[in-house]
């Protein structure tokens, strides 16, 4: 009896968690325009597909989270080790900051520094601002994801390299660097999907020319709810809940 | 007597404590050496400054006629088993025992790191990762990534602390058959008197960043320089200053010596344990031979022993 009760609490939960997001992929199936179930069909698939507006969108939006990811996968991982190293509280904290700041006051922070900056240097914001700033707020997901994972990590591993002859160097890419390896991947992912999940901070930063896939979706969404919109939401969730179950897999490794 | 490792005055402070106070020793080319104590007596910090991961205070480390302090791990010819194993999760057994080698630039790594394999009985668990390997073989592996560098002085920092008893037993004697095989020095710290007795030809034990005594087991355990040598080598019956081992300590039913009562006999397999409370509260254990196995609880016994084994101490 108990069991059932805690069943039928978890299935309303669960329920309560991802019936919008069955809805949404159901009607991107829709053949009506509207909110009416008319016929299954791909149409709307195939005017997503077709939308030049969206390709260049989601080739900005790959382009940044790429770069983006793959530098703060960079930076984090050796922010994490260097904490590691040293107990450092204070380094640690600000990272939390930066991890509970509201997205818009980061955003508009980092449009007053930009802006500060460009006065001087005669620039223009682009591309390479929002990647600038998504690697800013990718940084502290990665350390976090690294941290725990580095607690668990025996010392004694880079002290038995040391000790065999290896360089504080070679201790850290032969030993360190390949132990973490799966977590490294995973907190990679993971800043992926935050870069490329952003909307606030990027439609701040970005420049006319560098108009990301949430941004053209949001303006797609207040022109009016086009199925297009659904199709291009269904066909990202599934992306991401591939990445996100490689990123766990790999983490539990 | 050539000397492969002199520790000269070592001290060692950590905040709001003196984990190493003045430890001297000297340690002779091809012995197999123990740091022995309680927990907390600076025998693990005493070995890491050895290894390199620590930097002493004061005093200096001399290894083979060199002052090394300041020394890098890597630049130390020594060589440490970890008590965690500390192998490499993500290489094979093969390629743990290569590490060493390889990263000393050295020719035929693969073919060394086999012999080394073959000598610790574990050529066939080459491909497997530490953590397809069992407890002992782990064990086995360390041994093996640090002997193939054929250290000046192999330092094992409670090596077989993880393993169950029986494990245990067995691996001792692998441990001594392995140095005598060897002839590398070898520099055990551990908690474990019975380890240190057995497997040392010198015991030095450790109390509170000191050492205490420095001999043979036979030496340590038969005439020990301190109270605190005698207490923590084997059981010790104290009356007073004087000091009586239980396996030296006899009854008698006979009236005479010192009056005392039956408390329990314990059945231990290769002796008899009879523990005994003296008029004065005090207890005291006889280990007796099997044939003694007839005292029962609440029984007036009488203790005796000859006065050459008695130890005193100031």
């Amino acid at each position: 009896m108990k069991q059932r009760g805690l069943a039928v609490y978890a299935f309303c939960a669960l329920a309560f968690l991802h019936l919008p997001l069955l809805i949404l992929v159901a009607f991107s199936f829709n053949a009506n325009r509207f909110t009416v179930w008319e016929g299954f069909s791909l149409r709307w698939y195939q005017a997503a597909l077709s939308d030049p507006q969206l390709a260049a969108g989601l080739l900005n939006s790959l382009i940044i989270a790429g770069i983006a990811g793959v530098l703060s996968t960079i930076i984090g991982t050796l922010a994490a080790y260097g904490m590691w190293r040293r107990a450092a509280p204070v380094l640690s904290g600000t990272l939390y900051l930066s991890l509970v700041t509201p997205e818009i006051v980061t955003g508009v922070s980092l449009l007053a520094l930009f802006q500060g900056v460009f006065r001087f240097l005669h620039l223009h914001l682009g591309l390479w601002t929002v990647i600038i700033a998504h690697v800013a707020f990718s940084i502290a997901y990665v350390t976090l994801v690294l941290s725990a994972r580095l607690r668990g990590y025996d010392r004694s591993l880079e002290e038995a390299a040391l000790d065999l002859g290896a360089s504080p160097w070679h201790a850290f890419t032969r030993v360190t660097l390949p132990v973490l390896a799966p977590a490294i991947a995973a907190a990679g992912l993971l800043a992926l999907v935050v870069s490329f999940d952003d909307y606030v901070i990027t439609s701040l930063v970005a420049g006319v020319d560098s108009e990301t896939l949430p941004m053209v979706i949001y303006a797609m969404a207040r022109r009016g709810v086009s199925p297009v919109v659904n199709a291009v939401s269904a066909l990202i969730v599934v992306g991401f809940s591939v990445i996100i179950l490689i990123s766990q897999r790999l983490q539990n490794q | 007597m050539e000397l492969v490792l002199e520790l000269r005055g070592l001290v060692k402070e950590f905040p709001g404590q003196r984990a190493v106070d003045g430890v001297s020793l000297s340690l002779a080319r091809g012995g197999f050496y123990s740091l022995l104590g309680p927990s907390g007596c600076g025998k693990t910090t005493t070995l890491r400054m050895i290894g390199g991961f620590e930097n002493p205070d004061a005093g200096e480390v001399v290894l083979a006629g060199n002052v090394v302090n300041g020394l890098k791990p890597y630049q130390r010819d020594v060589s440490t088993v970890f008590q965690s194993y500390a192998l490499f999760p993500h290489l094979t057994a093969l390629r743990n025992v290569e590490f060493g080698l390889r990263e000393r630039g050295l020719k035929d790594c693969t073919a060394r790191a086999m012999r080394a394999l073959e000598m610790v009985r574990l050529a066939d668990k080459r491909d497997r990762r530490p953590s397809e390997l069992s407890g002992g073989e782990k064990q086995r592996v360390a041994l093996a990534r640090s002997l193939v560098l054929e250290p000046k002085l192999l330092l094992l920092d409670e090596p077989l602390a993880a393993l169950d008893p029986k494990l245990r037993r067995e691996m001792r004697a692998e441990l001594k058959a392995m140095q005598r095989k060897t002839g590398i020095t070898f520099l055990l710290v551990t908690h474990d008197q019975e380890e240190a007795l057995s497997l040392s030809d010198y015991v030095a034990v450790m109390n509170k960043g000191r050492i205490e005594q420095f001999g043979t087991p036979e030496e340590v355990y038969l005439r020990p320089a301190t109270k605190f040598v005698a207490g923590f080598l084997g059981t010790m019956n104290w009356f007073g200053k004087t000091g009586v081992r239980p396996e030296s300590t006899r009854l008698s039913r006979t009236g005479e010596g010192l009056a005392a009562k039956v408390e329990s006999s314990l059945f231990l397999g290769n002796c008899i344990n009879v523990n005994v409370v003296l008029e004065d509260g005090s207890r005291v254990v006889a280990a007796m031979g099997l044939e003694h196995n007839n005292f029962h609880e609440g029984e007036a016994v009488w203790l005796h022993w000859l006065p050459s084994d008695e130890l005193h101490f100031q």
